[in-house]
C-alpha cells in the first residue's frame, strides 16, 4: 500500500464513518423537536416519551460525529498539508462558520438533554430547534467546502500559489446551491428512513404501540417528504454538473464520446480502455434531456478530456447507478406511503408495508455514501478540481498505513459499540413504555 | 497590531478557553481514574454530573484554533500537523475515546461491569489527551521541530519527544486536574467538597513541582520560551501575578473559599498559558514558523476576524446560557453566599 493510497483509505473510512454521525446530527433533532411539540401541544404523553428517547440516541450519535468529526479537521492538515497549505485560506471562511454552527449545537444540546427539569417548557423547545437548525447550518457549511473543491473560484493562480483571494467569492463557488439542497435532503432521507426502520420492526412484533406508531409518523413523515424531493434536487444537479464539471458528468454516465442527443447509460460496466459501457440499458437522448432538459444537446464525452484527467470511470458510474437506484426505491417507497396515509388518514401499519420499510431502513444511509461518493471519486485525479492533484496534495509522512490500520480498528469498534448500545436503548423501551418516561428522565 | 497579530490573540485566546473548559473536564476524567476512599462512587457521580452538559461545546474551542490556524496561517497548520503527525493522532484517539467512552457509560445505565470498562477507558483518555497537549505545546515551544519554508518537515518524526516536552506534558495533565477539583470542591456539598478540596490541594503542589521542572529544563531545551519568560518587560509582572493567583488559589482553598479559589485558580491557569503565548511571540513553531512567514492573504485575515466577531455575538450569551442553566444563579461569583448543592 503506497503512502497515497493509505492516506486516502484513512481519509475516506473516516469521512465515511463521519458522514453516517454527521447526517443524524442534521436530523435527528428535527424529529426529536417534532416528537416534544407535538406532546406539548396534544399532551399526549407518547410524544414526551418518544422525545425523551429520541434525545437519548441523538446524544450518543452526536457525542461520536463531534469527536470524529475533530478526527477530520486535524486530518485535513494530518493527510493533506499541501492542500491545506493551498486551500486553508480560500475556504477557511464556512469551516469558521462552521465551527460557530457547531458551538451552537453543543451548547443547546447540552442544554435539551440535560435540561429537561430545569429550563421551562418555551427555553426547552427553543433550545432543540436551535439544535436542529444549527445542524443544517452545520452541514450547510461544510458542503459549501466541499462545493469549492469540485468548482473551485474566489482566487487567482499564479505559479501554484493563490493570489487575489476573495473569501466571500470562494465561499460561494459556482454550483453550491444544488449542492446543499441535495446533502440536506439526503440527511433527512437517510435518519428519516432508517429510524422509520427501526420503528417499524417493532411494529410489526407490537402492532398497537402508540409509542412506535406516532415514531414511524414522523419518520416517515420527514424522511418521505425528503425523499420525493430529492429527484427534483437531483434533476438540479444533474444539470448544474453538466455546465461546470463535465468531466464527473461523463464519467458517472459512462458517457465517453461527445454527442448530440446523448444516450442514457442505465446500468453497464464502463470500460475506459475501450471506450464504451457495455451490458447498459441505453436510452436514446436521455443523458441530453436530464442533463439540458433538450434532447438534441451536445453532451461532453470524456473523449474531449486529457486521459489523466479522467476518474475511474467503473467506480464513479456504479457508485452513481447505486445512489439513483436507492433514491429511486425510497421515493417510490414514500409515495406508497403518502398514499396509504391519505387513504387511511393516519400513519400506514400493514404488515407488507412495514415489511417494505424495515427492509428499506439501510438504503437512505448506502444512497448517501455512494453519493458522496460519485462526489468524490468523480474529482479524482484532483483534491481541487484541475488546480490540485489529489497525489500532489499528500503528507510527506511516511508509513501512512498503521494510522489507517489503527483508525479502521477505532471506527469499528464504535461502531459496534454504539449499535449495541443503541439496540440496548430501544430493546429497554418495551412494548407498550407509556409511563416510562419518568425512568427516562435526564441522566 | 496586524490582522495576523489580532488572529493570532484569538488563538491564543481559545487555547485559554480551552485550557480553562475542557482543560478542567479532561481533569474531572483523571479524578475519575483516582478516585478512592469511601465516596469513591460519589466523586465519579459527581464529575459525571459536572462535565456531562458541557463536554461537547467546551470541546469546540479545540476545532475553533483548529479552523482559525489553516484558515489565517495555512503554513503552520501544514508545518504542525507534518512535523507533530505522531503526537497528534494519539491525541486523536485520546479524544475520540474519551467522549465516546464518557457518553456511552453515561448512557447505558445498568450499572455493571461494561459500563466500569467505558468508565476505565474514559479515565485513562482522560490522562493521555491532556498529556499529549502538553507534549505538544512544549514541542512547539522548544524550538526541536524544523520545517523548511515551504512547510516540509525538516526533524525526525520523533522530534517532539524530551525530557522537556515530558515535563510540559505532566504539568498539563496536574493543571487540569488541579483545575477540576478547584471546579468541582464549588459543586460538591458536604464530605465530597472536603475530598475534592484535598485533592484541589494535593493537585496544586504536583502543578508547582512539574511547573519547576519544566521551567528548569527550559533553559537548555526551550531558550527562546525561556528567554521570552524571563528577559521580557513583561515576564516580573506576569511572575508575580501569576504566583499570587497560586498563592491565593491555595490561601482560598485552605479558607474554604471555594468561588474564590475556583477564581484564582482558573486566573492561574489563564495566565500560565498566556505567558506561554506571549513568550514564544512572534513564533507559532519555534523558530521556524512565525505569525507573518504562516499567514495566508491579508484579505482572508480580516474577513476572519470579521466573522469571528459575528460568531462571538452568539456564541458568548449562548455560553453563558448554558453555564446559567447547569452552574447554577451565579455560575461566575467569587463569593459562597450560600451552599451551592447542586449534586
Amino acid at each position: 500500500m503506497t503512502d497515497l493510497t493509505a492516506a486516502r483509505w484513512l481519509f475516506g473510512t473516516s469521512l465515511a464513518f463521519h458522514i453516517v454521525f454527521a447526517a443524524v446530527g442534521v436530523a435527528m433533532p428535527l424529529f426529536m423537536v417534532l416528537a416534544e411539540w407535538r406532546w406539548r401541544r396534544t399532551g399526549a404523553e407518547v410524544h414526551l416519551d418518544l422525545a425523551r428517547r429520541w434525545a437519548k440516541g441523538t446524544a450518543i450519535l452526536f457525542a461520536v460525529g463531534a469527536v470524529s468529526g475533530t478526527v477530520i479537521s486535524f486530518e485535513l492538515g494530518l493527510l493533506w498539508p499541501r492542500f491545506m497549505a493551498f486551500a486553508g485560506p480560500i475556504i477557511g471562511m464556512p469551516f469558521s462558520l462552521e465551527g460557530f454552527a457547531f458551538f451552537a449545537e453543543a451548547i443547546f444540546l447540552g442544554i435539551y438533554l440535560y435540561g429537561w427539569e430545569r429550563v421551562g417548557p418555551r427555553l426547552h423547545l427553543a433550545s432543540g430547534v436551535a439544535v436542529a437548525a444549527s445542524g443544517a447550518l452545520s452541514a450547510f457549511f461544510v458542503t459549501l467546502a466541499n462545493a469549492w473543491m469540485n468548482s473551485p473560484a474566489g482566487f487567482e493562480l499564479v505559479h501554484g500559489r493563490a493570489t487575489s483571494v476573495e473569501p466571500l467569492q470562494a465561499m460561494f463557488p459556482p454550483g453550491w446551491a444544488h449542492e446543499v439542497i441535495h446533502v440536506l435532503l439526503s440527511s433527512y432521507v437517510a435518519t428519516g428512513f432508517a429510524v422509520a426502520g427501526i420503528h417499524a420492526f417493532f411494529l410489526r412484533r407490537t402492532p398497537a404501540s402508540a409509542f412506535h406508531r406516532a415514531a414511524l409518523a414522523i419518520a416517515l413523515g420527514v424522511g418521505g417528504a425528503a425523499a420525493l424531493l430529492q429527484p427534483l434536487s437531483g434533476d438540479l444537479s444533474a444539470r448544474q454538473v453538466a455546465e461546470t464539471q463535465p468531466v464527473k458528468l461523463a464519467a458517472l454516465e459512462g458517457h465517453f464520446e461527445t454527442r448530440r442527443g446523448a444516450p442514457l447509460h442505465i446500468g453497464g460496466l464502463p470500460d475506459a480502455e475501450r471506450r464504451t459501457t457495455p451490458f447498459a440499458l441505453e436510452i436514446p437522448r436521455g443523458l441530453s434531456l436530464l442533463a439540458f432538459h433538450d434532447p438534441d444537446a451536445v453532451v461532453k464525452g470524456l473523449d474531449d478530456f486529457p486521459r489523466d484527467t479522467w476518474p475511474d470511470t467503473l467506480l464513479v458510474h456504479l457508485a452513481f447507478q447505486l445512489m439513483v437506484g436507492l433514491g429511486s426505491i425510497l421515493a417510490a417507497l414514500s409515495l406508497a406511503a403518502a398514499v396509504l396515509a391519505w387513504r387511511g388518514r393516519a400513519v400506514p401499519t400493514q404488515r407488507r408495508f412495514l415489511g417494505a420499510v424495515v427492509a428499506a431502513g439501510p438504503l437512505g444511509f448506502l444512497a448517501l455514501e455512494a453519493g458522496w461518493l460519485v462526489t468524490e471519486w468523480g474529482r479524482q485525479p484532483f483534491t481541487v478540481r484541475g488546480v490540485l492533484r489529489t497525489a500532489d496534495a499528500v503528507t510527506p509522512v511516511r508509513h501512512l498505513a498503521l494510522p489507517f490500520l489503527g483508525f479502521v480498528a477505532l471506527y469499528l469498534f464504535l461502531a459496534v459499540m454504539v449499535a449495541i448500545l443503541l439496540w440496548r436503548q430501544i430493546a429497554h423501551a418495551g412494548p407498550a413504555p407509556a409511563h416510562a418516561a419518568a425512568a427516562g428522565a435526564s441522566p | 497590531m496586524t490582522p495576523a497579530d489580532l488572529l493570532g490573540a484569538v488563538i491564543l485566546a481559545a487555547l485559554v478557553a480551552y485550557a480553562l473548559l475542557a482543560g478542567a473536564d479532561f481533569g474531572g476524567g483523571i479524578w475519575d481514574l483516582l478516585a478512592a476512599g469511601p465516596r469513591r462512587a460519589e466523586q465519579r457521580a459527581l464529575v459525571e454530573h459536572a462535565i456531562g452538559p458541557i463536554w461537547e461545546a467546551n470541546h469546540v474551542w479545540l476545532i475553533l484554533v483548529v479552523v482559525v490556524l489553516f484558515t489565517g496561517f495555512p503554513l503552520a497548520f501544514a508545518a504542525v500537523s507534518t512535523t507533530l503527525f505522531t503526537p497528534l493522532v494519539l491525541l486523536l484517539v485520546g479524544i475520540v475515546l474519551r467522549g465516546a467512552a464518557f457518553t456511552f457509560r453515561a448512557y447505558d445505565d445498568r450499572g455493571d461491569r461494561v459500563q466500569a470498562r467505558w468508565g476505565l477507558v474514559f479515565s485513562g483518555s482522560s490522562v493521555l489527551a491532556p498529556l499529549l497537549l502538553g507534549v505538544i505545546v512544549g514541542a512547539l515551544a522548544s524550538g526541536r521541530l524544523r520545517v523548511a519554508p515551504d512547510g516540509t518537515p525538516l526533524s525526525a518524526p520523533l522530534a517532539a519527544l524530551s525530557p522537556f516536552t515530558a515535563a510540559t506534558g505532566l504539568f498539563a495533565c496536574a493543571l487540569f486536574a488541579f483545575l477540576a477539583a478547584t471546579y468541582l470542591a464549588v459543586e460538591a456539598g458536604g464530605a465530597l467538597r472536603d475530598d475534592f478540596r484535598a485533592r484541589a490541594l494535593l493537585g496544586g503542589v504536583v502543578v508547582f513541582l512539574t511547573a519547576v521542572v519544566a521551567a528548569a529544563l527550559s533553559r537548555s531545551e526551550a531558550p527562546v520560551v525561556f528567554h521570552g519568560l524571563t528577559g521580557r518587560r513583561w515576564s516580573l509582572p506576569l511572575h508575580a501575578a501569576t504566583a499570587v493567583a497560586a498563592v491565593g488559589a491555595f490561601a482560598a482553598l485552605l479558607g474554604r473559599r471555594f468561588r474564590l479559589a475556583r477564581l484564582a485558580a482558573a486566573a492561574q491557569a489563564a495566565l500560565i498559558v498566556l505567558g506561554w503565548g506571549a513568550s514564544q511571540y512572534p513564533y507559532l513553531v519555534v523558530t521556524d514558523v512565525t505569525l507573518a512567514s504562516a499567514s495566508g492573504p491579508r484579505a482572508t485575515q480580516v474577513a476572519l476576524l470579521v466573522a469571528l466577531a459575528a460568531g462571538a455575538l452568539t456564541l458568548f450569551p449562548s455560553l453563558y446560557l448554558l453555564f446559567r442553566v447547569f452552574k447554577g444563579e451565579r455560575p461566575f461569583s467569587v463569593v459562597d453566599r450560600r451552599p451551592a448543592r447542586r449534586a
